[in-house]
């Protein structure tokens, strides 16, 4: 095993024992406190006790969909910078969470939720979402894909989404309101376990099909031209990116709301700690998206205990802050080029 | 080894290139001279398969590329192009192993002892093992320009395109990668197809030449039948004078400036007066 190889190993494992850290400080941290200690002997042992069912219900079920939510946000992220190679381009750049808030506001407005139950709100964010991917898709990528073009669609159509949003909000009553912003905001409390496993199991799938694509990502950080050189398919290679990235991004906008800055920042940070080597870059990115998000979310609802923030606002404040910071007072070599 | 026939070819619906033919043989090291625009760059577009040919075909080994795979394409040539990111912060052994990636199988995620043997021969042939550990952009021009042909040299090519790989380096690094590139031509056999500016290293490497005007192949020979004022003349438009090289014996063009063209000028029209 060459020594490059065995670096890298070695960061993902630290990523893997730092989300470790951050679920067990999560499953301990609440409204009731459980030391660390006794989690292990509460979730094996006393099942059927206040605490198990704290730790299981409440706790667990938060952490799970933080960390799908998050792995996705930050897998989608990195995929996209790396086809687009622009260190700028996050998943809600394309338009998808616009087109998957819009979804969610007609359902609001419209009634359909009350009827539909808990699973429609999801559901018509995820439609809404799909029908900007595919609108993106048609309108750029389907003679032959153009990157910036598809980029340029993505922003125009995130400013639609947002406008029509703004429109039904002001023609909509208050308690619509409420529950659009609530929505908006982002919250990763969801009771149903269907979701939250659906959530999990499409970001490990995300990560698997991600994965066959780690060279074809090395070679497009070339160039396309280069790319291409080293015999990549370069514009199957996008296709496949961009509606792998959508669809990741698609499934958590439409189950936890906008939660910014995950997919922007992580695959950044992750790229300055260990170079452009898509292998590590996209478990890494996974590992560091879901352990943030579930940190973050421990943040929200710890805080100002027993209140809850919108995770969201966390996710913002501490990401960006560190990003500004190190951006001008750490180590300067490591920001120069991506 | 790599033939084109009745190619045309070009970006949008407009022709650059017009009715292209040439081959170049196993183990030859073709140049392709021409001025500015005349579609140097887009013939090797064409033959990496960058842009479609609007018409006729290019043959690798006899069999079109048209139906080749890109991953077949890249097994069987490599290209060191002018587009080369120079500001990419990677090791130089990282960047030499992306040229691995054509020979890769499906699921081979972590690299394998041939690899690393390859890449170390690929930095054995180029000189360029004493900077494996350095950032692709902390590396001078010369150095730079080495690792992309040992980059190249990676994908095992039967087949080497370049395009205008002694750009901007001083005259020592020119011969020093021309020199490299005559050997990779003669002892490891690997056909050369090499775009050059200038026409007295073109004339001093290659086999033959091919003069390309707009759009067109104007000349295919050796040097000295290339490289004759006539050609140049009306080609370049440009009034040049060629000469012998006095060691290798292969033509050598020299440029003339305006002023000393007209100084000239106007001494054989005096020594004409006289002669009256």
């Amino acid at each position: 095993m060459s020594q490059k190889t065995f670096a890298l190993l070695a960061w993902i494992l630290v990523l893997g024992a730092i989300l470790i850290v951050v679920v067990l400080v999560s499953l301990s941290l609440g409204s009731v406190n459980i030391p660390l200690g006794r989690i292990v002997e509460v979730i094996f042992q006393r099942k059927g006790s206040v605490e198990h069912s704290i730790i299981f219900d409440l706790r667990m079920s938060r952490i799970l969909l933080g960390f799908a939510v998050g792995s996705s946000l930050g897998l989608s992220g990195v995929i996209l910078q790396g086809m687009f190679r622009n260190p700028l381009v996050e998943p809600y750049t394309l338009g998808i969470s616009g087109g998957a808030a819009l979804g969610v506001c007609l359902n609001i407005v419209l009634g359909v939720s009350k009827i539909g139950g808990g699973l429609s709100l999801p559901l018509s964010g995820f439609l809404g979402a799909l029908g900007v991917i595919l609108m993106v898709y048609f309108l750029s990528a389907r003679k032959t894909f153009r990157i910036q073009g598809l980029l340029l669609t993505g922003v125009m159509i995130s400013f639609i989404a947002s406008s029509l949003i703004m429109l039904i909000m002001a023609v909509s009553r208050v308690e619509e309101l409420q529950g659009i912003i609530f929505w908006i905001m982002g919250s990763l409390e969801e009771s149903n376990w269907f979701l939250i496993i659906t959530m999990l199991l499409v970001s490990l799938a995300g990560l698997l099909v991600a994965y066959l694509f780690c060279f074809d990502l090395n070679a497009l950080a070339l160039g396309e031209e280069e790319a291409r050189h080293l015999g990549i398919n370069v514009e199957r290679t996008k296709r496949m990116l961009f509606i792998l990235a959508s669809l990741l991004t698609g499934c958590s906008v439409s189950v936890a709301g906008i939660i910014g800055f995950v997919g922007l920042a992580i695959p950044y940070f992750i790229r300055l700690l260990t170079g452009i080597d898509y292998r590590f870059l996209l478990i890494g990115s996974f590992l560091a998206g879901g352990a943030f998000l579930i940190l973050c979310d421990t943040l929200a609802r710890t805080v100002i205990s027993p209140l809850e923030l919108p995770v969201g606002v966390i996710t913002g404040i501490i990401g960006g802050s560190v990003f500004v910071y190190f951006l001008h007072t750490g180590p300067q070599q490591l920001f120069r080029k991506t | 080894m790599i033939e084109a026939r009745g190619l045309g070819c070009g970006y949008d619906s407009r022709f650059a290139l017009k009715d292209i033919n040439f081959k170049a043989a196993e183990n030859e090291l073709l140049g392709i001279i021409g001025p500015n625009g005349s579609g140097k760059t887009t013939l090797i577009r064409a033959i990496t398969k960058i842009i479609r040919p609007q018409c006729g075909r290019i043959l690798l080994e006899g069999e079109d590329i048209d139906g080749m795979e890109f991953g077949e394409l890249a097994r069987k040539m490599a290209v060191v192009s002018q587009g080369c990111d120079t500001e990419f912060d990677i090791p130089v052994e990282d960047y030499l192993l992306l040229g691995r990636i054509p020979h890769r199988k499906a699921f081979q995620f972590l690299e394998t002892e041939r690899d690393m043997e390859i890449i170390q021969r690929a930095m054995d042939l180029t000189d360029t093992a004493r900077f494996r550990k350095r950032s692709l952009n902390k590396l001078s021009g010369g150095e730079r320009q080495l690792v992309f042909i040992a980059r190249a040299l990676a994908q095992e090519p039967r087949l080497l395109l370049l395009d205008e790989p002694t750009n901007h380096l001083d005259i020592a690094h020119q011969v020093k990668i021309l020199d490299l590139i005559r050997r990779l031509n003669r002892e490891n056999k690997i056909t050369v197809l090499i775009i050059l500016h200038d026409l007295n290293l073109a004339g001093e490497y290659c086999d033959r030449l091919m003069l390309m005007d707009i759009g067109g192949v104007h000349k295919i020979g050796r040097p000295e039948e290339v490289l004759t004022y006539q050609n140049i003349e009306q080609v370049y438009k440009t009034i040049v004078v060629v000469e012998k090289n006095p060691v290798s014996a292969k033509p050598y063009i020299l440029l003339v400036s305006e002023e000393e063209r007209a100084r000239k000028q106007s001494k054989t029209e005096r020594s004409g007066h006289k002669n009256k």
